[in-house]
């Protein structure tokens, strides 16, 4: 490889005739040399191959995987005659995997669908798959029970760790917005986790028990010592305060260069948990802001208060922890259903926000400055200020993730607000692919999923499944798996830099080998 | 950019004192006014911390110089160095128990030598091998892209380490003598602390050499002013940038030998903490500038050490890491040049 390739103009078209350099490359431009109809039996073929192995172990995940082909591939395939085969074979394993597998009854709903997904209008059929999954998200609770194991990772979560695997999405969609939209790398993102964790945790627990102040708290005795304020304005009041602190720190620092903006953010992330750690007595004060090492518990549960919860006939419960008395669908609602449709509003509200700011004039700014720093200033982009936004509005919805956090675990320690956590966040976003929300999302939910009981899973088969010559490997997969996500930050960016669900504009970035060096002489320091 | 004048090192000391600069001042007014008083209620604990301070900012220096040759270089934070320093601890932990060093012994001199060679050998080229495998490849990505890798490297590392020796402290055997060089009124000087800066020392000295008076040296400067400029010149830049990765990381070699003998003790993740304060060190001098490096590296462990040792009003050693920080921010936010002021290809 030689060092210093000449100058290559900067905006090539590289479709259609890729550079014969690299064994991507060269895999990529014999892929693209097929005829269009063998590319899709090739696809198509390799996915129904899939599905008779994967419905080989259990038969609904070989029909999950028959039925998304179906609904992805098949559209995308020319009419005659290809997609008349395609669909007809998947059918056909579709049908088969049910038919020989546990569950007959689901044979007649995947016909259903995949028919269904055939004669749905082009222009409503990009609609399917996200609607299909909103929906399979939302019911979650419902057909938990009913689920099959998953290889290797085990069986799927219950309610209590998708709540956690919720909240960690929504942090990485907050840190998507200061890391994908705005390139600025946030090495302490864990300090707005904290800073809305313990927001939780002042107003809404016994720890200042010198004053008693009430203001819509549900489920505690009004006389209760302490400040206890309802969850939802603390959801706020967290954002807020969260989002102030943010601002504060950006103010100063983000004027530095990129490289400079993460080590200063790393500091802050380390100092912050510091100070929860020993804020129990400052400096010999004795004034206890955060109990130290032993943290701040119990917090108020979160709840609607009798008065809502009558007005709306139940459907939002006066307090979550004494939930619920009564049954949907034939399923007895608990009080982890509720934490987890609560939770998955939230990250609803902040995915819609998130998309609806990247769309707008401060996220198109953002991209700008992203993409050259220099040529933003020049048209007229306030870089401070931008910058200052994108960094806030992370910080806002960390505080929201953290204060709900808070509140779901009844507690905040010192201890949950590490370094890793923050690198722990970086490796959803950068998994998932900067810059797009759905990609963030799907690295988010398994990394997460990984981190509270897959790895643990996926040990527990490897010790017990892997037999070479009578010697079982007894690795306690969970101890390294802050080292499982410096591997998959590494590959990921060796291998696929934007990510497994890329934005299109930030991959173009990433190939085109852009020298982007942030030039801090340009913001007037 | 980079103008003679900028990179004077003394070019842009002198500075009016207006807004920051004055409450800067306050602030180090206020801190000497803190270090007088300690000084003058217990004068013996003083001196005794001022020494222990100076032998920990040696450490730091070795560790800080990587940091900076590689920031010189490349721009990068190469945030596994702090790693690759700690798995040198642990590798001259290892070979120090496994030969049975013990204080006193014949050949207890030859064997300390053997294991600091053996360890930077190893640092230098496991640093070099990064270098190859996670940064190389990205050289021509956005600027980011390698810092991240940096990360996920350090990680990788320290799980490495995990794997080997597991979540416990390696305990290395205690084999410097410790009895007193000198000892002056309550204050002694212990033989184990003027080890570490007779080992430091020469290291130093022959970076200096390298880097100003050899041909390889020379190669270094040029690829860290213009990289496409040296490379146009002659210059094997891709040779020069892994010499440059395999001599910083023969410094942390040294430095983890110096660790696992004066503290006896490594763990898996004091690595990464130790770098960061390392790295703090290096910004403090004025990163890619050696001399900065030391003072930084000595100016840290003294703040450290102050902070650790002295009694009249100290915040304690709960508070030292977040002290470094936030000395790490003051300077970046204010003096981003640090204190002798930055040689990258940038400029200050």
């Amino acid at each position: 490889m030689s060092e210093s390739p000449p100058e290559q103009p900067r905006h090539v078209e590289t479709r259609g005739a890729a550079p014969e350099v690299g064994y991507r490359n060269r895999a990529r431009a014999a892929w693209h040399s097929q005829s269009q109809e063998r590319r899709w039996a090739i696809v198509i073929g390799a996915e129904l191959l899939l599905a008779i192995l994967l419905g080989l172990p259990d038969t609904s995940l070989g029909i999950g995987v028959a039925l998304v082909a179906a609904l992805f591939w098949l559209p995308k395939v020319t009419p005659i005659p290809w997609r008349l085969v395609a669909e007809a074979a998947i059918l056909a394993i579709a049908g088969a995997i049910a038919g020989a597998g546990k569950a007959p009854w689901s044979l007649p709903f995947v016909l259903a669908i995949a028919f269904a997904a055939w004669w749905i209008p082009t222009r409503y059929r990009r609609w399917a798959i996200p609607l299909l999954v909103i929906l399979a998200v939302v019911f979650y609770p419902f057909y938990l029970q009913r689920l099959f194991e998953m290889p290797l990772f085990g069986p799927f979560p219950d309610q209590s760790t998708a709540v956690v695997m919720l909240v960690f999405i929504m942090m990485a969609v907050g840190l998507n917005i200061v890391v994908g939209y705005a390139g600025l790398l946030d090495l302490g993102y864990v300090a707005f986790y904290a800073m809305g964790a313990y927001t939780a945790a002042w107003f809404a627990s016994l720890q200042f028990a010198e004053h008693t102040w009430h203001f819509g708290a549900v489920g505690v005795s009004p006389t209760l010592a302490g400040f206890h304020v309802s969850i939802w304005l603390l959801l706020i009041l967290a954002a807020l305060l969260t989002a102030m602190t943010g601002v504060l720190i950006g103010l100063p620092t983000l004027r530095l260069r990129g490289d400079y903006l993460a080590i200063v953010t790393l500091g802050f992330g380390e100092i912050l948990p510091q100070v929860a750690r020993n804020g129990d007595n400052f400096f010999g004060t004795g004034f206890n802001l955060t109990n130290g090492p032993n943290g701040i518990t119990p917090i108020d549960s979160p709840g609607w208060g009798n008065r809502i919860s009558d007005a709306t006939g139940g459907f939002l419960p006066s307090n979550y922890l004494q939930c619920c008395d009564r049954t949907l669908l034939g399923h007895q609602v608990s009080s982890a259903d509720v934490f987890f449709w609560t939770a998955l509003v939230l990250l609803g509200i902040t995915v819609f926000c998130s998309l609806r700011l990247r769309d707008s004039r401060l996220g198109r700014a953002w991209v700008a400055i992203r993409e050259d720093e220099t040529a933003a200033a020049a048209m007229g982009v306030p870089l401070m200020r931008t910058k200052t936004w994108a960094y806030a509005t992370g910080a806002f919805f960390g505080g929201i993730a953290g204060a709900y956090y808070g509140s779901f675990k009844s507690a905040t320690f010192p201890g949950d607000f590490f370094f890793n956590i923050s690198v722990f966040i970086l490796c959803m976003v950068i998994l998932g692919g900067m810059g797009n929300v759905w990609g963030v999302i799907v690295g988010a939910a398994f990394l997460s999923y990984l981190d509270r009981e897959g790895l643990a899973n996926t040990g527990s088969w490897i010790n017990s499944n892997i037999n070479i010559g009578g010697w079982h490997p007894n690795i306690d997969v969970p101890l390294y798996a802050s080292g499982i996500y410096g591997a998959i930050i590494l590959i990921v960016m060796l291998f696929r830099p934007e990510g497994l669900i890329p934005s299109r504009r930030r991959a173009m970035e990433f190939h085109e080998g852009v020298h982007d060096e942030p030039l801090y002489d340009s913001t007037g320091s | 950019m980079t103008t003679e004048a900028s990179r004077h090192p003394l070019a842009s000391l002198p500075r009016l004192p207006s807004g920051a600069g004055s409450v800067g001042l306050l602030f180090v007014a206020l801190l000497l006014f803190w270090l007088a008083v300690n000084f003058v209620k217990t004068p013996a604990d003083f001196v005794e911390v001022f020494l222990i301070g100076i032998t920990t900012g040696c450490v730091y220096a070795l560790v800080a110089l990587g940091y900076t040759l590689v920031y010189g270089i490349l721009e990068l934070i190469n945030f596994a160095h702090g790693d690759v320093f700690m798995l040198g601890g642990m590798v001259s932990a290892t070979l120090a128990v496994s030969w049975g060093l013990e204080a006193g012994q014949a050949s207890l001199w030859p064997l300390v030598i053997l294991i600091l060679l053996i360890s930077m050998a190893f640092c230098g080229l496991l640093n070099a091998t990064i270098e190859f495998i996670a940064y190389r490849p990205l050289r021509n990505a956005p600027r980011l892209a390698p810092l991240i890798t940096a990360i996920g490297m350090s990680f990788i590392l320290q799980n490495v380490a995990l794997a080997w020796k597991g979540p416990n402290y390696v305990t290395a055997p205690d084999v410097l003598p410790t009895g007193d060089v000198f000892s002056i009124g309550g204050v002694s000087y212990t033989w184990n602390k003027l080890i570490v800066v007779l080992i430091t020392v020469p290291v130093l000295l022959a970076l200096v050499w390298l880097v100003q008076r050899t041909r390889q040296g020379k190669a270094m400067r040029a690829t860290a002013q213009d990289r496409d400029a040296s490379a146009i010149m002659g210059i094997n830049v891709n040779r020069t940038i892994s010499f440059t990765f395999l001599i910083a990381g023969a410094l942390a070699g040294s430095a983890g030998l110096i660790y696992a003998l004066y503290v006896t003790t490594v763990r898996f993740d004091q690595g990464f903490q130790l770098g960061l304060i390392a790295f703090t060190s290096a910004v403090l001098g004025g990163i890619g500038n050696l001399p900065g490096a030391v003072l930084g590296a000595v100016l840290i462990g003294l703040v450290q050490a102050f902070n650790e040792g002295l009694g009249w009003h100290t915040p304690g050693s709960d508070w030292t890491q977040s002290i470094v920080f936030s000395i790490l921010i003051l300077i970046l936010v204010f003096r981003p040049e640090g204190l002798l002021g930055e040689q990258t290809p940038e400029g200050g």
